[in-house]
């Protein structure tokens, strides 16, 4: 069987891709490429369908209409040979743990045909004081740094990391960032889903937002919303204490011309510069209201 | 963590599809998966006790209990024997039951809840190496299983074994055939219980009153005979009487249903277990619930 694909192809690509259950779709019509040696970071709020397109690339999940593609097969009949050039972190690993750091990724690298080194991937995650402990006393931190070893233990062309810092401390998110860039730097594909906007800005080449099943906005990570969404916005209290907000693409010039009209230093005087944050809010709030207005158009 | 610890010697690294570098084979993974397999069993104290230990335990139960009620005997006047030495067979047969059936239906069945099974299907193991695994792990733990009994039996217990080739070569195929009887029905039932922390409480009933009808802790013969007719359209019966074949006295066949150690029925039955239950766990075995 040959699974080759030319450099060009996408390493993921999906067309209308839909996930059904019941009389609710999960993932709604999704289309997206990811370049070969890109990071994606999928961005959206619990229950969007983040997962269940993850999954489905995975091959975990069926999906029930569309197309996918990962590395250039159909992740639903995706055989061994495909299995050992991707790399999967999932959401939450519980299991028993009665080997230690070092047996289990010893025994996972045994699986792969190029495993990276053992301590090596030990060291890069930061688990040497713990390779010889059992996993069952490990701490959640320390498991979810397992669960990252283990997804790259195989040296996966493509790695797919499902909310992969959930639950570590800044410090340890910063030192996982510093990790996946070093994953990138190999020419490793990445895909990531996340609540934190911050990491998709650190790592993301470029983000997509997805709510409702639907990717609403694909792009740079900062240019997500469109330039409108960028535009600062100079708030100052006015003289009869009501609240004024301006968008301006020129916020100097309006706090001259205010601090002229009022002859007086404006109160409460700020330039606004929307970070990601409030641009992913606004973008999902919106989203929000055509949900409701669809729906409620519907009944 | 830390950025600087990956290197990138390997120089097929960033070019795709590896060429010439084949994946291991699924019996070379399988025979390295029967070594993780038997260290997590023996890591495991739940399984060492309630599965491994298990037999152990109740031969010693047995033996102490009944050590002054006298030895049984297949007919007025015939010679007797212990009754440890009675409950041996028994014992042995819910060994296999128990390194087979229960450790496997339990251990699968929360592989299957705690996302250790979802792990491994997104890795380039097979399927089919995964189980030569749990199959090495049912028949080391099995062959530890006996021989402690076997020689706490002869030492501990005073109890005479038989020194006939003839008998341990029937020993040999019983043993054999029902452990991997046992493996498959195991492998079949651990898709029965709904989640992992329910297994034990859904397999451990059903293998105990399975154990009493099919002669491990009560006396065979002495059972009802609808009670025994039962007991013989399920595998453990007939691992047991194979096992009663081997330890007991000749002269003890008279207490069988059939007043013969009918070891043709026992290959047959078995057999037919073990077909069942390949079936079965060809059917229902899935890495994941795919569409839960």
């Amino acid at each position: 069987m040959d699974t080759t694909t030319p450099r060009e192809a996408p390493a993921v690509r999906m067309r209308g891709l839909r996930k059904q259950y019941g009389a609710v779709a999960a993932v709604d019509g999704i289309d997206l490429d990811i370049a070969r040696g890109e990071t994606f970071a999928l961005l959206g709020p619990n229950g969007a369908g983040k997962s269940t397109t993850i999954e489905i690339l995975e091959g975990y999940r069926l999906r029930t209409g569309g197309e996918a593609s990962v590395l250039g097969v159909d992740p639903a009949h995706g055989g061994l040979d495909w299995k050992s050039r991707i790399g999967i972190v999932l959401q939450s690993g519980t299991e028993s743990g009665a080997m230690t750091v070092r047996e289990q990724l010893a025994h996972f690298a045994g699986l792969y045909p190029r495993p990276r080194d053992v301590d090596e991937v030990i060291a890069a995650v930061g688990l040497e004081e713990k390779a010889r402990t059992r996993i069952a006393k490990l701490s959640g931190g320390q498991r979810r740094r397992l669960d990252v070893a283990l997804g790259i233990i195989g040296r996966p062309e493509l790695l797919f990391l499902d909310e992969p810092t959930t639950g570590f401390d800044p410090e340890a998110r910063r030192e996982f960032w510093d990790l996946i860039r070093s994953l990138k730097r190999e020419g490793t594909t990445i895909l990531l889903t996340t609540h934190y906007l911050d990491e998709a800005a650190q790592l993301g080449d470029r983000a997509g937002i997805i709510i409702g099943g639907r990717l609403i906005d694909v792009g740079l990570v900062h240019e997500l919303g469109g330039a409108e969404a960028r535009v600062p916005i100079v708030r100052w209290r006015d003289r009869d204490g009501t609240i004024r907000e301006v968008r301006t693409e020129r916020p100097a010039e309006i706090v001259a011309s205010v601090a002229r009209e009022l002859g007086t230093e404006p109160a409460e005087l700020e330039v606004i510069r929307p970070s990601l944050e409030d641009i992913y809010l606004d973008l999902v709030r919106a989203s929000g209201a055509e949900t409701r207005e669809t729906e409620e158009a519907r009944a | 963590m830390s950025a600087t610890g990956l290197t990138t010697s390997d120089p097929t690294a960033a070019t795709g599809t590896a060429r010439g570098i084949r994946r291991p084979g699924r019996v070379a993974l399988g025979v390295s998966r029967i070594g993780y397999e038997v260290k997590s069993y023996f890591r495991s104290p739940d399984a060492v006790f309630f599965t491994f230990l298990f037999p152990f335990i109740m031969l010693g139960i047995f033996t102490a209990a009944f050590s002054s009620s006298g030895d049984i005997q297949p007919g007025p006047g015939a010679e007797g024997i212990s009754v440890g030495a009675y409950y041996l067979p028994g014992l042995l047969a819910a060994g296999m039951l128990l390194s087979g059936v229960q450790n496997l239906a339990i251990d699968i069945a929360i592989e299957k809840g705690d996302g250790t099974l979802k792990r491994l299907g997104g890795t380039p193991l097979s399927p089919v190496s995964y189980f030569i695994g749990k199959f090495g792990q049912v028949f080391v733990t099995g062959v530890l299983q006996a021989a402690l009994l076997l020689v706490a039996a002869a030492t501990l217990f005073g109890i005479a074994l038989p020194t006939e080739p003839e008998k341990w070569a029937t020993f040999a195929w019983v043993f054999v055939l029902g452990v991997a009887t046992s493996a498959f029905l195991g492998i079949a039932l651990s898709s029965v219980p709904r989640s992992g922390k329910s297994a034990a409480a859904v397999v451990i009933p059903i293998l105990l009153v399975l154990q009493f009808i099919s002669g491990v802790y009560l006396q065979f013969y002495a059972l009802p005979e609808w009670m025994q007719n039962l007991a013989s359209l399920f595998p453990l019966k007939w691992m047991a009487q194979g096992m009663r074949a081997v330890f007991l006295p000749e002269d003890f066949a008279v207490l069988e249903q059939n007043e013969a150690w009918d070891l043709g029925w026992v290959a047959v039955a078995l057999l037919v277990w073990l077909v069942i239950g390949l079936i079965l766990s060809r059917l229902t075995f899935r890495w994941i619930r795919r569409d839960a």
